[in-house]
């Protein structure tokens, strides 16, 4: 059995999406900060009775019992089917039960997969329910596989920012068209990719690791194509590859400068745009 | 050739950001129903967007702008493509009246085996305690179950004050909430290839034919039925109905002559045991009310007679409504099938 920390989805207009799976020690600390949440709960719910015994002792020992059962069987059911897979401790971890096939949740999967926490939980501390997660192909616990549930790992969503190509910056790669085209032909996305994410990144690094991430990068892009000296003359290896990315994923257009022919784009009716 | 990351995310840009408000407005508001128009144009977003993931991950491997994408499709997927019922607003009555026993009748079979598992419990209980009387401590553990039967009923029949007096509401509810753990433990086993299932509902077995021979022998059949049956006619078809979603469970994980994957086995039964186990529930408030509030009081306090009377009226219309109890819902669905399939 082939484990792989992504679940890949194929759909039928033949798109392939993945999600990322939760590990079991995010699993695990999501776990603990609803078990401390439970803990509350349960402390607040005996004091509360503690005030309702003073007028009413066995209704209150007999509503103390079921709630203690309805909070420790519900909580995790009610907040993952009113939140859509998510109770606070897997909020906090980012994480989310989705079904495994990318479908809707549906409360029976909810509910399987929360009834049967029980088995997972044993002997203690989910030894089973960790275990499972470990040798299952889709890191499910005893209670994922049943109810055909996958916990995932949700992604912090947000726009690339290619302002930092430095756009408004001279690029002596540009004078030379054709080469620039050369270029654009040459590297394939996986290489684009490694510079754009060594630009976004830049800060992250190490100075030493820096100079010598930017000068190999620089290395490989200058054996692809072989720019004139005057064009690369006095460029650090750094800059030279923001040039190489701003050639990559900004082709100099009337479209890209905000000249967009009517013809080409426009707005319907319904205000989406159409092209 | 790498696509024009910028110019391509502003002119798909409002498309996406269309798809995420409507999007929203599904997760957020379980009431929304669409109009054709704004199903239509989710479907067309759906589509756009979709294509928009395939073009960035043939032509650039910008991962954030795709992790972006594969999150918007991912979850227009899900909307789009479940093709399980929709549901409907959820009806207890309906639920109860109708769905309850209807997937009862469903997997009667599994019910059966339940069954036949606990009677062979009771009868090696009743052989065990007939064969080797100094076992009773071992199969019964229980204080109030461990002396002499006719001595018990002497000391319950005498006793003249309400020992639950300021305590039944408590006993009761201990007894749902302990009685329904050992039905969900007994369901959830089933993922032991049903092994612990049949070892629960065994062992509970056990103890019940280890007590029955116990009081027969005593002659105190009347005791027994009396102290038994008011609450025992339900709980006891509760944990069967707990060991058959058990076993429900275990046959379609172990999915003998089956030849749907392990994934569409659960995910067709996945319904139904919540069904049942919910079920139990209720039949388990019910137990845990009589129990507390009708089944410790015995003669003179309350006559043997209208006990027993009572758990027979329970058992029977138990019995009948889950034998009947939306029978001619069934009946017409299944009409509607054939008539559908006929034309």
């Amino acid at each position: 059995m082939t484990r792989t920390n992504t679940l890949l989805i194929k759909t039928p207009e033949g798109v392939v999406f993945s999600q990322t799976l939760a590990g079991p020690i995010a699993r695990f600390m999501a776990w603990l900060i609803d078990l401390a949440l439970m803990l509350a709960l349960l402390i607040g719910v005996s004091f509360a009775m503690v005030f309702l015994s003073i007028i009413t002792p066995d209704f209150a020992a007999a509503l103390r019992t079921i709630l203690f059962f309805v909070i420790t069987i519900g909580y995790a059911m009610t907040l993952e089917w009113i939140w859509r897979g998510q109770t606070i401790g897997k909020r906090a971890m980012g994480l989310r039960v989705v079904d495994a096939y990318g479908l809707k949740l549906q409360f029976s999967q909810v509910a399987i997969r929360n009834l049967l926490r029980i088995v997972d939980l044993l002997p203690g501390l989910y030894v089973v329910g960790g275990l499972a997660t470990l040798f299952t192909r889709k890191a499910q616990r005893l209670g994922d596989l049943a109810a055909n549930t996958v916990v995932i790992r949700i992604p912090k969503i947000s726009q690339p920012n290619l302002a930092q190509f430095g756009a408004d910056k001279y690029n002596s790669l540009r004078a030379y068209p054709h080469l620039c085209a050369r270029l654009r032909q040459r590297v394939s996305p996986a290489e684009a990719s490694a510079v754009l994410q060594a630009i976004v990144r830049r800060d992250e690094f190490d100075a030493t690791a820096r100079v010598l991430l930017f000068a190999e990068l620089a290395d490989h892009f200058k054996s692809k194509v072989e720019f004139p000296a005057e064009a690369v003359a006095e460029i650090a290896d750094e800059q030279y590859v923001r040039n190489v990315a701003d050639v990559l994923y900004r082709t100099e257009t009337k479209r890209a400068a905000g000249i967009l022919p009517a013809s080409e784009t426009r707005q319907d009716a319904k205000g989406t745009l159409v092209t | 050739m790498i696509i024009d990351l910028e110019k391509f995310s502003t002119v798909e840009r409002p498309a996406w950001e269309e798809l995420e408000k409507l999007l929203n407005r599904f997760e957020n508001e379980p009431a929304f129903r669409p109009t054709v128009e704004q199903a239509r144009q989710f479907h067309y977003l759906y589509e756009r967007t979709s294509a928009d993931l395939a073009k960035l991950v043939t032509f650039s491997a910008e991962p954030e702008l795709r992790r972006y994408l594969e999150n918007l499709v991912a979850r227009a997927y899900s909307e789009i493509h479940e093709t399980r019922g929709a549901q409907k607003r959820f009806s207890p009555l309906n639920w109860f009246l109708r769905t309850l026993p209807q997937t009862f009748r469903r997997h009667v079979k599994a019910f059966y085996l339940s069954l036949a598992v606990t009677i062979a419990g009771c009868a090696f209980g009743a052989l065990a305690l007939a064969f080797d009387p100094e076992a009773k401590a071992v199969i019964m553990p229980f204080a109030h179950l461990a002396g002499d039967p006719s001595d018990r009923v002497a000391k319950e029949e005498a006793v003249k004050e309400d020992r639950l007096s300021g305590a039944k509401t408590t006993f009761s509810g201990e007894l749902m909430t302990h009685n329904t753990r050992v039905s969900i433990l007994t369901l959830a086993l089933g993922m032991t290839w049903g092994i612990g299932t049949i070892i629960s509902l065994f062992y509970n077995g056990v103890i019940l034919g280890a007590v029955a021979l116990d009081y027969v022998r005593a002659g105190e059949i009347k005791f027994l039925l009396g102290w038994l049956m008011p609450h025992g006619v339900i709980e006891i078809p509760a944990i069967l109905i707990a060991g058959q979603a058990g076993l429900i469970l275990a046959n379609a994980l172990i999915g003998w002559g089956k030849r749907e994957r392990l994934g569409q086995r659960f995910r067709a039964i996945a319904p139904d045991l919540v069904t049942l186990i919910f079920g139990v529930g209720v039949m388990l408030i019910w137990a845990g009310f009589i129990e507390a509030f009708l089944s410790q009081y015995h003669e003179p306090v309350i006559p043997y007679a209208a006990k027993i009377g009572f758990g027979c009226i329970e058992l029977m219309l138990l019995i009948l409504f889950l034998a009947r109890s939306g029978k001619r819902a069934e009946a017409a669905a299944d009409r509607e099938l054939v008539q559908a399939t006929a034309t």
